[in-house]
């Protein structure tokens, strides 16, 4: 394969990192120039390596285009495996720093600086591969043709990693611009819109050169999360940059408004990204894994078009009793509740999916998964809405409540049917007869499911806790705690989160050893579940 | 492809398209489900009627109950207020030597006192009002200051070194590390030490008492009791504001520490200020 051009083009983008950390206005800037002008180095030293100078045979690039691309999902798979774990780690670590206050390591390490390092691990780094690396295997079977724009969708891959690693080691270095689930600075984001048209062009571009006549839900689904989510990402990240080769850069917005935009970005990054894409995801490998038909188009249209209108304007639900106009505020809150029912939609479509296949959660552990990130995303759907009524949301507003009704619908929802996903997808891209281990599936089932009630449930006694500590009066009118007694009071339930936490974690762990077994060929002897007699099983 | 197909396990017809070998039933959406989204719009509309809602050209609907977050806000904290009006008027009128006499109003301050205590007071004086190294306790007797109603009121109104209040209580004990040489300054503080009967191991208290003769009694007292004029504590018990032991006295001789507490009038007002005063009073070593 030559990749001159390619590698060139890598190489002249580690010089001009080179110039960037040479002419830098701040340290920080300077600082992490040389981090990217590292990465870029050896990134071009690795491209180097492989150049080939031999004359491209056309029968072998002929036969590769009649091909499906599949050579990038499989890095996306051991991608969205890796960031995983950890994700899953550094949000263990911080949950543990929360309980244990001397575990924050100055400066590089303390809660403020890891813990956007652990939401957008999950959220962009595990979650974003796992959606670009399914959106690029189901759109090519769904449209029966190779991925759009040749080695275009290798720059969308590295390109996001790119994306990952700079944001990642900024927040280290203590660059953010400290707007939620944005907190990369001015370059970062101008890197990420360019990689997203990529993927935007890749995507769109297989479509639009589809072998069927129709486009599946699936599809709609990723479409209207990468076109959404460029959106937002454009919208919510407008600033001025001090200098061209400094971190500092100023929002295009200020006050109020600026906290609407932010939210309006939050929320729709949970409504867009973890919600709309990981329902694309449901809607091709739910089918697939049961081997049944979808439930009900008629049910997958509605839903769609209800859920996407209806979520862009629920976003001012996260600034109730705030200087936000009250009218917003109504706004926001009625648009949750009407987005309740279609948001259920997806749950009903895939839960009635497997009417006629029930009988495989008893023996397939990968259907049980699934079903379980149905059944989570459907409590989190509903929970949500109910939140977001102002009632109720004046008692569970800033407690611990909301950590828990993000983590079921992150632990639940979008890591279960994520994991789900990569267990159908590892032995079929690595052509090998089935994983490594089915049983170790069922390990990661019982550890991920426990791990998810442990941490939610804790979260929901120790938010409403909270709350009610935060609003007690005496019959004389006064306030009977601190907000300190009430910090005090969290300990127990803090150390009991990071336990949740970590049998999570341990799943990810068990589920990246197994994916990584079935990737080298290996298969595990071993009794197949749900087998007459039960056999009984060393401790893994 | 879109040739009619009827899913052979539920009987019911699909689209006729196929993806991958994926098919999709040409189920009815499910009624409850229809039901209940309509019943979420018409109760959403039915929202807007009667609260904020709606954006019009220069302001928006007002909704049929005209109320809002600020307007509930203010109506909740009136009633509030009023309930306490007939307390705080008189904590506003009387000075703190006085309430801390009326049994019932002193009742009610400390309960203010309390609640004020936690939001302001704890950071530094602990929940317990235990205090810490460098920081008080408020619980005993040993007062820097003094301990009545009036001297109280007097420390919190104006704080401890606050350059902000002209009033403020301002006390600085010289560093003697400049003036004494290091064996006077260990004698002195294994005299220190012995007083309050703790184990003495390097200096020499005969000859520690000839230096706190010249250099300390003018301000902490010939028999170490302290001066509360002066804020300086009392050397010959217990308690110790900035660590016990020989090493923590022979630190804070040569290069003293001075604590730093707020003038909190401006912050939280005088009627809160008495409040705190009161209550503090009460915790045990009021006099």
């Amino acid at each position: 394969m030559t990749k001159i051009s390619q590698t060139v083009g890598v190489g002249l983008f580690a010089f001009i990192a080179l110039l960037g950390a040479a002419f830098a206005q701040d340290s920080l800037f300077k600082a992490h120039m040389w981090v990217l002008f590292a990465v870029l180095l050896i990134f071009s030293v690795a491209m180097i390596r492989r150049v080939s100078f031999a004359p491209v045979s056309t029968v072998s690039s002929e036969q590769r285009k009649s091909e499906y691309f599949d050579e990038v999902v499989r890095y996306g798979l051991i991608a969205t495996v890796f960031w995983g774990v950890v994700g899953f780690l550094v949000g263990v670590v911080i949950a543990l720093q929360l309980a244990f206050p001397h575990l924050n390591i100055e400066p590089w390490f303390n809660f403020g600086r890891m813990r956007p390092l652990h939401t957008s691990a999950v959220i962009f780094a595990f979650g974003g591969n796992a959606l670009i690396m399914t959106s690029f295997y189901v759109v090519q079977r769904t449209s029966r043709v190779r991925l759009f724009g040749g080695d275009l969708a290798w720059f969308v891959f590295w390109g996001y990693q790119l994306f990952i690693v700079m944001a990642a080691t900024g927040y280290l270095l203590g660059i953010t611009q400290g707007r939620e689930y944005a907190e990369p600075e001015w370059y970062v984001d101008l890197w990420l819109t360019v990689v997203w048209v990529a993927y935007l062009l890749t995507f769109l571009g297989t479509i639009m050169t589809r072998k069927e006549t129709h486009i599946y839900v699936a599809n709609w689904f990723y479409l209207s999360f990468i076109v959404t989510i460029a959106m937002l990402h454009l919208v919510n990240n407008a600033a001025v940059p001090v200098s061209f080769l400094g971190v500092k850069s100023y929002s295009a917005f200020s006050g109020v408004q600026d906290a609407l935009t932010q939210w309006w970005y939050g929320h729709n990054a949970v409504g867009f990204f973890l919600t709309a894409g990981f329902l694309g995801m449901m809607y091709y490998f739910v089918p697939k894994q049961a081997n049944r038909p979808v439930y009900s188009y008629r049910l997958s249209i509605i839903h769609f078009w209800a859920l996407i209108f209806l979520y862009i304007w629920a976003g001012p639900h996260h600034l109730h009793y705030t200087a936000l106009p009250d009218w917003a505020q109504t706004l926001g809150m009625v648009f949750s509740i009407m987005l309740w029912m279609p948001s259920w939609g997806g749950m009903i479509n895939g839960l009635m999916t497997l009417s006629g296949a029930w009988d495989k959660i008893r023996t397939d552990p990968i259907i049980r998964m699934m079903v379980m990130a149905i059944a989570f995303y459907g409590m989190s759907t509903f929970e949500g809405p109910m939140m977001s009524i102002k009632t109720v949301n004046s008692l569970s507003h800033y407690t611990d409540w909301t950590i828990g009704h993000v983590h079921s619908g992150a632990l639940g929802w979008v890591g279960m049917i994520t994991f789900g996903a990569v267990y159908y997808l590892a032995p079929k891209l690595w052509g090998r007869e089935r994983l490594y281990s089915l049983r170790l599936v069922n390990w990661h089932f019982w550890l991920a499911t426990l791990g998810i009630v442990v941490y939610a449930a804790v979260m929901w006694v120790a938010g409403i806790q909270q709350g009610l500590m935060w609003r007690e009066y005496d019959d004389q009118g006064f306030l009977v705690y601190s907000f300190a007694e009430s910090v005090r009071a969290m300990f127990p339930y803090y150390v009991l989160r990071a336990v949740g936490g970590g049998m999570y974690l341990l799943g990810g762990l068990i589920m990246a050893w197994n994916v990584t077994m079935t990737i080298l060929g290996h298969q595990r002897d071993e009794a197949p579940i749900g087998s007459a007699v039960p056999q009984l099983q060393p401790a893994e | 492809m879109a040739d009619k197909h009827v899913d052979e396990l539920s009987g019911v017809e699909t689209t006729g398209h196929v993806w991958d070998g994926i098919r999709e039933l040409n189920n009815p959406l499910p009624r409850w489900w229809v039901w209940t989204f309509y019943a979420c719009i018409i109760w959403a509309f039915g929202y807007t009627i009667f609260y904020p809602a709606w954006p019009l050209l220069t302001e928006n609907t007002k909704g049929i109950w005209n109320v809002t977050n600020r307007s509930v806000l203010k109506d909740e904290l009136a009633v509030a207020s009023g309930a306490q009006k007939v307390f705080v008027d008189k904590i506003a009128a009387m000075p703190v030597a006085e309430i801390v006499k009326d049994k019932s109003l002193s009742e009610f301050a400390t309960a203010a006192g309390a609640a004020a205590f936690k939001v302001n007071c704890t950071p530094c004086h602990g929940s317990g009002a235990q205090g810490g190294v460098g920081y008080p306790n408020l619980n005993d007797n040993d007062w820097l200051w003094g301990g009545s109603a009036e001297q109280i009121y007097t420390t919190i109104a104006h704080g401890i070194r606050d350059t902000g209040d002209p009033d403020t209580r301002v006390s600085e004990m010289p560093a003697f590390g400049e003036m004494l040489k290091p064996e006077e300054i260990q004698n002195v503080a294994a005299y220190v030490a012995d007083l309050s009967k703790q184990p003495v191991t390097s200096g020499d208290p005969a000859a520690g008492k000839e230096v706190f003769a010249t250099n300390c009694v003018a301000c902490h007292g010939d028999q170490a009791q302290g001066n509360r004029d002066l804020g300086a504590p009392n050397l010959s018990d217990a308690i110790w504001l900035k660590g016990s032991g020989e090493a923590a006295i022979i630190a804070q001789v040569t290069k003293p520490k001075h604590g730093v507490m707020p003038a909190w009038t401006v912050r939280l007002g005088d009627t809160t200020v008495k409040e705190l005063a009161v209550f503090v009073h009460s915790l045990g070593g009021g006099e």
